[in-house]
């Protein structure tokens, strides 16, 4: 048994691939929360697609990856800042055009790679390939967004509760969402890295959402939200290598798999104080 | 108002200090107030003019679609000026925000979002920190005495969510009252609210106007016009039609068993 955990770890890929789990699944799951409280999942799924045509570019030229995602992602991210702000055009319908639209260009553009492998590897993640450099890279993506995190939390808090009082005392929520969505796009390529363009979004929200289904308390959904991506993403590299699947698919399952036990947890807990209440012995 | 002057924060929102009133300015002046939302063809307020003193409570009176909460909002600096003039207690939109409190219609809040009452009461100081800064025990304490006041302070750790609807008016209430503001702006504070929400919202803003606070707030409810306002603005299609005193001067104005939210007998 105890052979059986260790394997996996002797491999130095392995232990890479664990570490950048751990700091994306980090990264994405508590910026996550915020996502999921403001319902911006949309939104991070479109920065994720939009990162494609810049992955695309930056790999027929022979450029720095992730430099391209992340130039694709902040452009992305404040383009929907800027088109949603006068209310002309309906945020959802904005972003299904923009979206839609560069994933096919990035589509059009990979066609034209030699290898389909490093299409797929673009669209899919690998995070077996994880270098040193890379996991800097991650680690430097995530303690920005979690400082961020911690400096401006209250001010996130208010924006989304209330923006018409932030707006009153001269905290812009404009402003603060503009931020956010700089974030989520430097979260997101960070989230390329492991699970790949398709799969990011999961990364971000599923772990956030199934923290939203068993607390209701912000700090501890910040809490549970990174604890299920970690376990998550521990499940899911076991998975992976026993079963050789792919590790980012597998990661993303595992994910799924917890918001299934974690709906299943709040249901049980709901119908327990149900009957406690009938019983006449609720509080 | 007699409340201690808060501290100034260290990096305030919008980049601007905190301004002292002015002497000898009233609590509101709008002059030829002109405002349209943007995109929309015609004026939203065609040359507004009103003046509060403090201690004065103002209802906002007019049919749908009049500009009530255009006004108010335009007061609160969430809609731009487009012609006229706004001074609050003498100093400009924005640069005396923390005197001003706006609370919108309880449906313009996120009450899904997964924080307590004394977290959304807390909301009210971010104002005196500014950035970079957190909650200390004077903050802490103006909440909890915020809480105490409005009457719900076994709430405090309750969700938001959980709130009924005079509970959620009540912790709106007390984030102004924690936020120590003299001018209250209401959007239709008492729509739908149970009859002892009603009083004991009504109390707390007497005492608010009593302590030197003003209150200008929209409102449907005309029953109670004559006994909670001191003075009404009928606003129709943007322009103010009419505007009154309910109370003679030197009348008395509020019944003495009113102190503070309780019962003296």
């Amino acid at each position: 048994m105890w052979e059986w955990i260790v394997e996996p770890w002797r491999y130095g890929f392995m232990r890479q691939a664990l570490a950048a789990t751990l700091i994306v699944g980090a990264t994405c799951s508590l910026l996550g929360v915020y996502v999921v409280l403001r319902r911006m999942a949309f939104v991070g799924d479109a920065i994720a697609h939009t990162t494609l045509p810049g992955l695309a570019i930056a790999y027929l030229n022979r450029w720095n990856l992730l430099a391209g995602a992340l130039v694709a992602a902040l452009a992305t991210a404040l383009a929907i800042g800027w088109l949603s702000r006068g209310r002309r055009l309906r945020e959802d319908a904005a972003i299904g055009v923009a979206f839609s639209g560069m994933f096919a260009l990035g589509v059009a553009l990979t066609s034209r790679m030699k290898s389909q492998r490093d299409f797929a590897h673009l669209l899919f993640g690998n995070v077996l390939a994880v270098t040193t450099a890379d996991l800097i890279g991650l680690a430097a993506a995530g303690v920005l967004t979690c400082g961020a995190l911690w400096l401006f939390n209250k001010e996130w808090m208010l924006t989304t509760i209330d923006p018409l009082h932030a707006q009153t005392i001269g905290l812009s929520p404009e402003w603060m969402r503009q931020l956010l969505l700089v974030l989520l796009a430097l979260a997101v390529v960070s989230g390329i890295q492991a699970v790949g363009v398709v799969l990011t979004t999961s990364l971000m929200v599923t772990p956030a959402a199934s923290a939203a289904l068993i607390t209701r308390r912000l700090p501890w959904m910040f809490a549970w939200s990174a604890t299920f991506a970690g376990v998550g993403g521990v499940v899911g590299l076991y998975a992976s290598y026993y079963l050789s699947i792919s590790a980012g698919a597998s990661i993303v399952l595992a994910c799924t798999l917890l918001f299934g036990l974690a709906s299943l947890a709040a249901r049980w807990r709901q119908r327990n104080r149900l009957t406690a209440a009938s019983a006449g012995c609720g509080p | 108002m007699t409340a201690a002057k808060p501290c100034d924060p260290f990096l305030p929102y919008g980049g601007r200090g905190h301004r002292d009133p002015r002497p000898d300015q009233p609590a509101l002046a709008v002059e030829r107030l002109r405002t349209r939302y943007a995109g929309a063809a015609g004026w939203t307020l065609v040359d507004v003019s009103l003046r509060i003193a403090a201690g004065a409570r103002v209802a906002l009176v007019g049919p749908n679609g009049a500009g009530k909460s255009t006004l108010l909002k335009t007061i609160a600096g969430l809609i731009p000026v487009a012609a006229g003039r706004v001074r609050i207690y003498g100093n400009s939109i924005g640069a005396c925000h923390h005197r001003l409190t706006y609370l919108p219609q309880r449906s313009e809040l996120d009450w899904q979002f997964p924080c307590t009452v004394a977290d959304l009461v807390m909301t009210g100081r971010y104002v005196h920190m500014g950035w970079l800064r957190w909650p200390r025990r004077a903050d802490r304490e103006r909440v909890a005495e915020a809480l105490r006041r409005l009457e719900i302070a076994p709430l405090a750790d309750r969700r938001i969510g959980d709130l009924s609807g005079g509970q959620q008016q009540r912790a709106l209430l007390a984030r102004a009252l924690a936020q120590e503001a003299c001018l209250f702006l209401l959007d239709e504070p008492l729509n739908g609210l149970d009859e002892s929400t009603r009083d004991l919202l009504d109390d707390v803003l007497s005492a608010h106007t009593r302590a030197g606070g003003c209150v200008l707030a929209a409102t449907h409810d005309l029953g109670r016009l004559a006994e909670s306002f001191d003075s009404a603005v009928f606003l129709r299609d943007g322009q103010i039609e009419n505007q009154f005193a309910l109370r003679s001067e030197g009348e008395f104005r509020y019944p003495p068993r009113h102190f503070h939210g309780r019962v003296e007998s």
